[in-house]
């Protein structure tokens, strides 16, 4: 992991949400931090430049912004891992796909502007392998206040 | 529901605010808004739900958190909404969702996602949501993730 200083160690767990809907949130934000306005953007440059944050912004909700969202996971045979892990990919509407330890082996998130994709997608890959791909969207979310304490 | 106005706001910000002093200023400027009607449209943003939160939205593989445990539980239908709160209360749980169950290859219904340094620290934070589910539970899995196959984010057309 990259050493992270103290400046930075204070942006990653104190900045998490809340950034102030202001006309100077960089200020605002860096009062409540102990830091000055070029200070924060600079520390916020610096961590995004080196891949700590992902980026400095508003996370949105896909759902709630009327696209589609859903897991899915398929048993995909350890000879054929790879060829079916290019076409599944090869789906633009694949946001995220991982290898997890279990007979449902390839884990994916298929994610599309118009919701009515997400079954289109799932038949597409299942007529390319041949393999049955399982839906699993979600029926209801629970809260989670989870922040990241380095 | 979003407005035209709104999905171009989405468009100009999903990517990140630019850092600069007037970050809303400035992305007023290229959609030719006010910073006021940005700022507002932000916050109905934020009540509603559309957006989640607005700050440093962490790279956990970046910061070390590199082992990924989503673990898995068959928890009766009447008592998961109870099970779910109490567990994505917990502080190292980073998603928690109830899911259909495919049986008889698949008896788990609520998921929870944990994020450690380490495996086996993983494996104690679930050790953890065994001992606050207790017997509400009729069996659990952790499954890791042995490689990303491929991450982006997420693409909204404006």
């Amino acid at each position: 992991m990259a050493w992270l200083d103290p400046t930075a160690r204070a942006i990653v767990n104190g900045l998490q949400g809340e950034f102030p809907l202001t006309s100077r949130p960089f200020r605002d934000a860096g009062r409540e931090l102990g830091l000055t306005e070029d200070e924060l953007i600079e520390g916020v440059r610096d961590l995004t430049g080196s891949g700590a944050l992902s980026r400095f912004g508003p996370l949105w909700n896909a759902e709630q912004i009327g696209g589609g969202v859903c897991l899915a996971a398929m048993a995909v045979p350890e000879v054929r891992f790879e060829e079916v892990a290019a076409k599944v990919n090869a789906h633009p509407e694949i946001a995220h796909n991982y290898e997890r330890t279990h007979m449902l082996n390839m884990w994916f998130v298929i994610s599309a502007d118009d919701p009515r994709r997400i079954q289109q997608v799932i038949a597409e890959i299942e007529h390319e392998t041949g393999i049955a791909v399982h839906a699993m969207p979600k029926t209801r979310e629970f809260f989670v206040g989870f922040r990241v304490e380095v | 529901m979003l407005d035209a106005t709104d999905r171009r706001l989405i468009a100009a910000t999903q990517g990140g605010l630019p850092l600069v002093p007037k970050p809303y200023r400035a992305v007023a400027a290229q959609l030719g808004l006010d910073e006021a009607d940005v700022l507002a449209r932000l916050q109905s943003l934020l009540e509603r739900g559309a957006i989640r939160r607005i700050g440093a939205i962490p790279n956990h593989y970046a910061l070390g958190f590199t082992a990924n445990g989503m673990s898995v539980w068959d928890i009766a239908d009447d008592a998961v909404a109870d099970v779910g709160a109490k567990v994505g209360a917990l502080d190292f749980v980073t998603h928690c969702y109830e899911r259909p169950r495919h049986l008889p290859l698949w008896p788990y219904n609520l998921f929870a996602m944990v994020h450690g340094r380490t495996r086996d620290e993983v494996r104690t934070k679930v050790a953890e949501i065994a001992d606050l589910i207790g017997p509400a539970e009729r069996g659990h899995d952790v499954l890791f993730s042995t490689r990303i196959l491929k991450k982006t984010g997420l693409r909204i057309a404006a």
